[in-house]
């Protein structure tokens, strides 16, 4: 009896031991055309563009590696002596101009090109990155917790340096996240650096958290840990379908913005069908797409207004120089840490 | 044993096991070399160059320290440690205490609950005490106007996250003592108080001293707690996140993880400096302790652990609580549509069918590894400097965040010519990269266990030219078997919910439900993270009792010598 269980449990352990190894060494199946797709799209956005994408291709499946833009960037420089990604779709333009920088990624210049807005793609011949989708920075603006606290509602940036808002609001940490990053940069080019500077200085005094997510922001003002939320049009026009009492606010003196953008990864051995993604990424069928969930798409005029937001995004949003971003980054981002980075607790009393 | 064939002559029998011994040792010290040195040693050339890959020297380093900020990090970094560590220590040394020297009731229960943190990704003890402490937090006035974003809410987060695992540690230091110490002692009428400070406390200082550099250690390098509810408290761990998620700057990212690796060394000299040798508790004539009721004790002793089993259970609650929530707190209404994980990140029912397989393979894989390692450190005299090598390799991935050793594994499997290469992407990388990850604690566990059990065993199987594969399989197995066990579940608990180290090695075919959960924690998705995080828990909960049920009849026989 002994000896039987003794058995089993040795036979049981060598057993599960030689499963796992064949789980684990068993090599992926991989069709002649699968192109792995490295992005930061939202879930249910890569379903209906995997959809779309494979039903006019297919001969080509998507194999998504999602995760947030920090992340995906980080990931796709780490790799950069030997790239597995064929073609990141879905990035933060300043992200790509990081890469661009790295030179990892391959120039092309897909059928259709020139119905893009200008502002949507890579000012090179042939481009190396090309636009799809953009969001807008906004004030995510808890309307039920201004109600208890009596606070007034602001218009504009300038509004958020109140003193009524001390320790009221919450943005991401420009180090941390693009998003924040976003931010600092769009007032900097909006009011110039020196008075960009002393507006986020009067800005500190009344914020409570630097948090280190890009969308958390938007989520806490929407649940009333805070008054108000830096966070962009679709997570606030979201939020607000979901029930949060929030108002998202586009602020009348600038907005600035951020860009999806495509780039096939220099190396890649799928060149053909990376491509193929290329071309179909700016036909007006993909930019329907990108316009349903988003207020402003590649080709002017394809996005529909988010529910609950403001319309005309595609005239309000401001000029934005992001090679000025993606190059003064580093600068900007050490001036932040000097001025706000060590002991950041502007809620201490 | 019928079915392992004895070598006929029983001299080279001996000689032939010490060979196997000596390839056992240099198998295991290469797999953590491989896993971990020299992934390690790329990440420290990586902080000794610039971003192109040029040799920059220490230019790095200046940079980092040229502003004020690192200094307060570290500082930051070193109060978290200590606090939380002195927090949890005392906690899961009583809540241990109660269970293996009192006759209170419920033991079963109690050990029970002690491990449920375990069960749930770290990220849900944070997410839970802002529904309680935060500004809309239904139990904010208690702490009296200080906010819980800042280092109360990590201590309080981190000394959740890391009882069980300082309690693995204590109770395996606690679970064996020798009735003739306590009876000589009560024989000569010493007081109770004595026999706690010259018997009990002198003989759990091994395990004493391990569970603290496990809680510092564990707290120094812990970035998901911090990044949740630090606020504008910096951390070095954040900082990591901050250099290399948020600015893709991987040099600097490894001159801060350079730095924690410095702190976890130092923290693993002095643990050796202070630590003298353990005497082996349980020699071969040792009688195994059974605690006698003392009624005021038992109370007294129960209600403590009562009352920190109810608070990780109402911690836990209020979190799942959350989750059936509309929109919390303006709809308290109840839905299951958090639960829809169609539209979440992360790759839905794949997701969590990969995390399964991952957590079974490690915990297969890793506790043969994990046992055979410790095995070799405590037990052989063969290759002296390579068991010092393995001994030093085991206590290292404390030191080394998730987020490093999954950026440390790119650089290595991911370099052009690596023949290792083959493994990036697939399965296999992401059951090695956890069982390092989680390497510490489970030797710790096996290594304090292995050191209650007398040498005199093997001596004794020397002398009659047992070979020691023999002593091994028959004596040091079943002896330390509850230690194995504890081992092949934190294993298997810890691959379930590991974040950190996976994050950058999942790939489209290997995506994970943890790394799901942080996502959509991350998209500000917290209702439905932790949705996510219930489903993963209740999956550990039954793993849990399937692995208690299967092992039970294997349990009872190899503890028999317990009873008297």
């Amino acid at each position: 009896m002994r000896e039987g269980i003794r058995r089993f449990a040795v036979s049981g352990f060598i057993r599960s031991l030689l499963a796992c190894l064949a789980l684990a060494v068993a090599p992926a199946a991989l069709a002649a055309t699968e192109l792995t797709v490295y992005t930061a799209y939202e879930n249910d956005d890569l379903k209906a563009y995997k959809a779309a994408f494979e039903k006019a291709n297919p001969d080509i499946t998507l194999n998504w590696v999602r995760d947030s833009t920090g992340v995906v960037t980080a990931k796709l420089i780490a790799e950069k002596e030997n790239p597995r990604a064929d073609v990141v779709w879905g990035l933060a333009v300043t992200s790509l101009l990081v890469l661009e920088d790295m030179d990892l990624l391959a120039p092309y210049a897909p059928k259709g090109l020139e119905k893009l807005s200008p502002k949507f793609r890579d000012p090179a011949n042939p481009p190396k990155w090309l636009g799809n989708s953009g969001w807008i920075c906004a004030i995510i603006f808890n309307e039920a917790e201004a109600k208890k606290k009596n606070a007034p509602k602001p218009a504009t940036w300038k509004d958020l340096a109140n003193p009524a808002y001390k320790g009221q609001v919450v943005m991401s940490h420009p180090a941390s996240s693009g998003t924040g990053f976003m931010y600092v940069s769009a007032w900097l080019q909006l009011y110039g650096e020196a008075e960009g500077w002393k507006f986020m200085d009067a800005l500190h005094q009344n914020v409570a958290r630097y948090m280190h997510s890009g969308s958390a922001p938007a989520a806490v003002a929407a649940k009333g840990e805070y008054l108000i939320g830096l966070g962009f049009d679709v997570r606030g026009s979201r939020l607000k379908e979901e029930g949060a009492p929030i108002d998202v606010i586009m602020p009348k003196d600038g907005l600035g913005w951020d860009m999806n953008a495509m780039a096939i990864i220099k190396g890649t051995k799928k060149a053909e069908a990376a491509r193929r993604l290329m071309d179909w990424g700016v036909t007006e069928e993909a930019n329907r797409l990108y316009g349903s969930t988003r207020a402003i798409a590649a080709i002017p005029g394809f996005a529909k207004p988010l529910a609950h937001l403001d319309k005309n995004m595609d005239e309000r949003i401001m000029k934005q120089d992001f090679a000025w971003a993606a190059k003064n980054r580093a600068r900007i981002l050490a001036e932040w840490e000097k001025r706000y980075g060590s002991k950041a607790d502007p809620q201490k009393k | 044993m019928s079915s392992a064939p004895l070598p006929a002559p029983a001299a080279s029998a001996v000689d032939f096991s010490a060979l196997r011994m000596k390839g056992l040792t240099l198998a295991i010290a290469a797999f953590l070399v491989l896993g971990l040195a020299v992934p390690l040693a790329l990440m420290v050339v990586k902080s000794l160059q610039d971003a192109r890959g040029r040799f920059v020297g220490l230019a790095n380093y200046a940079l980092y320290f040229s502003s004020a900020a690192p200094m307060e990090s570290i500082a930051n970094t070193l109060v978290i440690g200590v606090a939380s560590t002195a927090v949890t220590i005392p906690l899961a040394f009583l809540y241990a205490y109660g269970i293996h020297r009192s006759c209170m009731p419920l033991q079963g229960l109690f050990r029970g609950i002690a491990l449920i943190p375990l069960l749930t990704p770290s990220l849900l003890f944070a997410l839970s005490l802002v529904q309680l402490f935060g500004n809309q937090g239904i139990l904010k006035d208690l702490l009296m106007g200080q906010s819980i974003y800042g280092p109360i809410g990590i201590v309080i987060g981190m000394t959740f996250a890391h009882f069980p695992h300082t309690f693995i540690v204590i109770s395996t230091a606690l679970g064996l003592a020798d009735r003739r110490h306590f009876e000589a002692a009560e024989s000569l009428g010493t007081s109770r108080l004595r026999v706690f400070l010259t018997i009990t406390l002198p003989a759990a200082k091994y395990g004493l001293t391990s569970a603290s550099s496990v809680s510092f250690m564990l707290s120094i390098t812990d970035f998901g707690i911090p990044k949740v509810i630090g606020g504008n408290f910096n951390v070095l761990a954040t900082d990591i996140y901050k250099e290399v998620v948020g600015q893709q700057n991987f040099e600097m990212g490894s001159v801060v993880s350079v730095l924690l690796l410095a702190a976890a060394a130092l923290t693993f000299l002095f643990t050796r400096l202070v630590q003298r040798r353990q005497v082996a508790m349980m020699s071969g004539r040792a009688v195994p302790y059974e605690p006698a009721p003392r009624r005021a004790f038992d109370t007294a002793v129960f209600l403590a652990c009562a009352a920190i089993a109810l608070c990780i259970v109402g911690v836990l609650a209020v979190a799942v609580a959350s989750s059936f929530i509309k929109f919390w707190p303006y709809n308290l209404g109840l839905t299951l549509k958090h639960y829809n994980f169609d539209l979440a990140a992360g790759g839905g029912w794949q997701a969590y069918r990969n995390s399964l397989t991952l957590a079974t393979c490690t915990a297969v894989a890793g506790t043969i590894i994990v046992f055979l390692g410790a095995y070799l450190v405590e037990k052989s005299r063969d290759l002296p400097r390579v068991r010092q090598l393995i001994q030093a390799l085991a206590v290292t991935p404390m030191a080394v965040p998730g987020l490093v050793l999954g950026l440390a594994y790119i650089f290595f499997f991911n370099k052009p010519g690596n023949p290792l290469g083959v493994l990036y992407g697939s399965m296999t990388i992401l059951v090695l990269v956890t069982i390092i990850h989680y390497y510490s604690v489970t030797h710790f566990t096996m290594l304090t266990a292995l050191k209650q059990v007398d040498p005199d065993f093997e001596s004794v199987s020397d002398s009659l030219q047992t070979p020691r594969y023999r002593t091994l399989w028959r004596v040091t197995v079943p002896l330390t078997m509850t230690a194995i066990l504890d081992v092949s579940v934190y294993y298997f608990l810890a691959a379930m919910t590991t974040v950190s180290a996976v994050v950058f090695l999942y790939s489209t075919h290997t995506s994970l439900a943890s790394v799901a959960v942080l996502n959509m924690d991350d998209a500000g998705e917290f209702a439905q993270a932790i949705a996510m995080a219930v489903v993963i828990s209740g999956t550990c909960v039954a793993a849990r009792v399937l692995h208690y049920l299967l092992t039970r009849g294997l349990h009872r026989r190899t503890q028999a010598w317990r009873a008297p």
